[in-house]
C-alpha cells in the first residue's frame, strides 16, 4: 500500500494524457515528473503509487525512474543548482564558477546546505553552449555566468537564511 | 552568407505569437499542402533533397517513403527536440523564435505519411521552451489549425510535448522511441533491411526539429527554391552554432558550401583576445576534431567535411583556442560519453570509462606510453561492435584526438 496520491490537478492531468497516447506505458515519465512537481522528489512510497496506476512492478518503475538524471531519488534543497561542465562551458571558465559557487555556498558538488536551500550539481551539456557558461537554477536557464551575476541573483533569492 | 530560411522570423519582435506569425507568412504553406496529395508532398520533399539537421544528414523524403501509403495501423511523426550533443544550441532557437514553424511544419510532415498524432519529444532541461511550444500549440488547437479539421480541411491531427528527464542517449531515435513509450532509454538493435521505426508497433518517422521547421519553406515555395541553397549534395540551409572561444559565438543560418574560415573570422569575429586558432570540433562534440591548419579550405557541406576525415554532424561548432589542452579537452569529453552512455555495451560502457580513468591519470603526469596504447586498444574494441552507433563514434574521436595532437600527450607522458 502506498501513501502517496496525486493531488486532484495531476489525477485530471494524468486522465487527459491517457487519451494521448496509444498504450498507458507513456505515462511512465509524466507520471514521475507529476511525482517529482508534487513531492519535490521521488519517494519509493510515490513508486508503488506510480506503478499501482500504469500496472506494472514497482521495481520496473524504479528502474526507469533510476535511469535518467532529472528524477531525484532523494530530496534536494530548495534551490537547486546545476551547473554545466561539459567543454564549450569548461572553455568559458565553468570551472572557476564551479570554485566561486562552492566558496560561496560553502559546499562540494553533490552536497545541499545544512540549511537545505541549497544543492550543488554539476550537470552535461545543457544546449546553451553559444551563451557559456551556464546553469539551472531550478527550472530557470542563466547565461553567460560571472561572479557578480551569481551574486545578484542568489542574493536576491528570498529563501530563509 | 546568412540565409533566412528557417530564421526568416527569428528577429520579428513577438514572431511566437499566433498572430504575428500569420502575419509573417506562418501556415501559408497549408492551402498549397492539402491541394497535394501526400505522395505528391512526398515528391517535394524528396526533389527538394532535404536532409535530416539531427546529426546523421539522412534524407527526408527517403525515410518518409518508407512508411507504407496505406497502413492499416495508425502511423506517428515523432519531432525529435532532444538537442544535447555537445555544442549544440540550434533547435531551441527554434522553439523560442518560431514555434509556429514547427507546428506548421509538423502538420506538412504528417498529411504526408499519413499521421493523425506527432509527438515532439523535448528534452526535459528545456522548461522554458517547452511552455512556449505548448503555448503555440494552445493557439493552435484555438484557431482550428490543430484538431479534428487541420484548417477547414477533412484532415485531424493532434500534437504531445513528451517531457524527457536528462539522458542524453535519448536523443539516438530508438532510444527516444524507448523512452516515448516509458521504459529506460535503451538504443534498439538494428534492423537488416531499410524499415520505419516503431512506436508500440506502429510505423513511425523521427525527424530533428530543424529538418521539420525546414519543410514548409519547400513546400510554399517549390523545392527549387530550396535548392538554390546549399550544394548539389548538400542542398538548402543549416543553423550553425558556433560555440567557444569566438567573439561573437551564436546561431548562424548559413547556405551548405559556406567556407568555415569565413565563417569564424567574419560571422563570429575571430579568436577571443586575439589568440590563434587551434582546432575546431565542427560538428558537436561526437565529430573528428580538425587541426587549424585544416580548416583552410573547409567548407560546411556533408562531402566536404567527409573527404576531410570529420563530419558535418550537427552543425554545432566548438572553437578552441591556443592555449586549450587536447588532453584536458578529451577528458572532458570522456567523462561526459561515460556518463552518458546507457550501458548495455560491455565494449563502451566499460571503454569510456577505462579511457576517462586513464586520460585522468595522463593528466596527472602519472601516464606512461602503455597507458597511451591502452587507450588505442580499448577504442578498438569500442568501434562495431556495439548496439548503436555512441561507441564507434566515440572511438573515432578518441582516434582524431591521440592522431592530430601526439605531442600533446608525448609531453605529459613519463
Ligand atoms: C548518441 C546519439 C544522440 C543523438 N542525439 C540527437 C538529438 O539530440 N537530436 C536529434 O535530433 N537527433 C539526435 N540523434 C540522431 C537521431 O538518432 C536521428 O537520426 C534523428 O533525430 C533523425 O532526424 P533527422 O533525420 O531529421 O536528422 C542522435 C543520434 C545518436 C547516435
Ligand atoms: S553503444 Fe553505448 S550507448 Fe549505444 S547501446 Fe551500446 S552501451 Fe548504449
Ligand atoms: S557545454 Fe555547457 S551548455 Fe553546452
Amino acid at each position: 500500500m502506498s501513501r502517496f496520491g496525486f493531488n486532484w490537478e495531476n489525477e485530471e492531468k494524468f486522465d487527459a494524457l491517457l487519451e494521448r497516447y496509444p498504450d498507458k506505458q507513456s505515462l511512465m515519465l509524466p507520471a514521475l515528473w507529476m511525482v517529482q512537481y508534487q513531492e519535490g522528489w521521488i519517494s519509493l512510497d510515490a513508486i508503488r503509487f506510480i506503478a499501482k496506476k500504469l500496472e506494472r512492478t514497482p521495481m520496473e518503475v524504479y528502474s526507469v525512474a533510476s535511469f535518467y538524471t532529472m528524477f531525484q531519488l532523494q530530496p534536494v534543497g530548495k534551490y537547486h543548482i546545476q551547473l554545466c561542465r561539459t567543454l564549450s562551458c569548461m572553455l568559458c571558465g565553468s570551472k572557476n564558477i564551479q570554485e566561486y559557487l562552492q566558496t560561496k555556498l560553502g559546499i562540494k558538488v553533490g552536497e545541499t546546505t545544512p540549511d537545505r536551500q541549497f544543492t550543488l550539481s554539476l550537470v552535461e551539456c545543457l544546449g546553451s553552449c553559444g551563451t557559456a557558461p551556464c546553469m539551472r537554477l531550478n527550472d530557470d536557464y542563466i547565461e553567460n555566468l560571472t561572479p557578480e551575476k551569481i551574486d545578484e541573483i542568489l542574493d536576491g533569492l528570498c529563501h530563509d537564511r | 552568407m546568412i540565409a533566412k530560411v528557417v530564421s526568416k522570423n527569428f528577429d520579428i519582435p513577438n514572431a511566437h505569437t499566433l498572430e504575428v506569425a500569420r502575419a509573417n507568412d506562418r501556415y501559408a504553406a497549408l492551402e498549397k499542402l492539402f491541394c497535394l496529395s501526400p505522395d505528391e508532398v512526398i515528391r517535394e520533399i524528396e526533389q527538394s533533397g532535404l536532409r535530416g539537421k539531427g546529426g546523421g544528414g539522412a534524407l527526408t523524403g527517403e525515410k518518409w517513403r518508407l512508411i507504407p501509403p496505406k497502413s492499416d495501423k495508425p502511423v506517428y511523426l515523432v519531432v525529435n527536440a532532444d538537442e544535447g550533443e555537445p555544442g549544440t544550441f540550434k533547435d531551441r532557437q527554434i522553439l523560442e523564435f518560431d514555434p509556429h514553424l514547427l507546428i506548421e511544419g509538423i502538420i506538412c510532415a504528417s498529411y504526408a505519411i499519413g499521421a493523425h498524432h506527432a509527438y515532439v519529444y523535448i528534452r526535459g532541461e528545456y522548461v522554458f521552451w517547452m511552455n512556449r511550444l505548448q503555448h503555440a500549440i494552445d493557439e493552435a488547437y484555438a484557431a482550428n489549425l490543430l484538431g479534428e479539421n487541420v484548417g477547414g480541411h477533412n484532415y485531424a491531427l493532434h500534437v504531445t510535448i513528451h517531457r524527457g528527464a536528462g539522458a542524453y542517449i535519448c536523443g539516438e531515435k530508438t532510444a527516444l522511441l524507448e523512452s516515448l513509450e516509458g521504459k529506460r532509454g535503451h538504443p534498439r538493435l538494428k534492423p537488416k533491411g531499410k524499415e520505419p521505426e516503431w512506436f508500440f508497433g506502429n510505423p513511425t518517422v523521427v525527424n530533428n526539429v530543424e529538418t521539420i521547421a525546414s519543410v514548409p519553406f519547400i513546400i510554399r515555395e517549390g523545392y527549387a527554391s530550396y535548392r538554390a541553397y546549399g550544394t548539389e549534395e548538400s542542398p538548402g540551409t543549416m543553423l550553425f552554432g558556433i560555440s567557444g572561444h569566438v567573439k561573437k559565438p551564436g546561431v548562424y543560418e548559413l547556405p551548405y558550401g559556406t567556407s568555415m574560415k569565413r565563417v569564424i573570422y567574419e560571422l563570429c569575429g575571430g579568436i577571443r583576445g586575439d589568440k590563434k586558432l587551434k582546432a575546431i570540433i565542427p560538428g558537436g562534440s561526437s565529430v573528428q576534431i580538425l587541426r587549424a591548419d585544416e580548416i583552410e579550405t573547409i567548407t560546411l557541406d556533408y562531402e566536404c567535411l567527409k573527404a576531410h576525415g570529420s563530419a558535418l554532424g550537427t552543425g554545432g561548432m566548438i572553437v578552441l583556442d591556443e592555449d586549450v589542452s587536447i588532453p584536458e579537452a578529451m577528458k572532458n569529453l570522456f567523462a561526459f560519453y561515460h556518463h552518458e552512455s546507457c550501458g548495455q555495451c560491455t565494449p563502451c560502457r566499460e571503454g569510456t570509462g577505462w579511457v576517462d580513468r586513464i586520460l585522468a591519470k595522463i593528466l596527472a603526469g602519472a601516464g606512461t606510453h602503455e597507458d597511451y596504447q591502452t587507450i588505442l586498444d580499448a577504442v578498438d574494441t569500442m568501434n562495431g561492435k556495439t548496439i548503436c552507433v555512441f561507441a564507434p563514434s566515440v572511438a573515432f574521436i578518441a582516434q582524431s584526438y591521440l592522431k592530430k595532437f601526439p605531442e600533446e600527450f608525448e609531453a605529459l607522458l613519463k
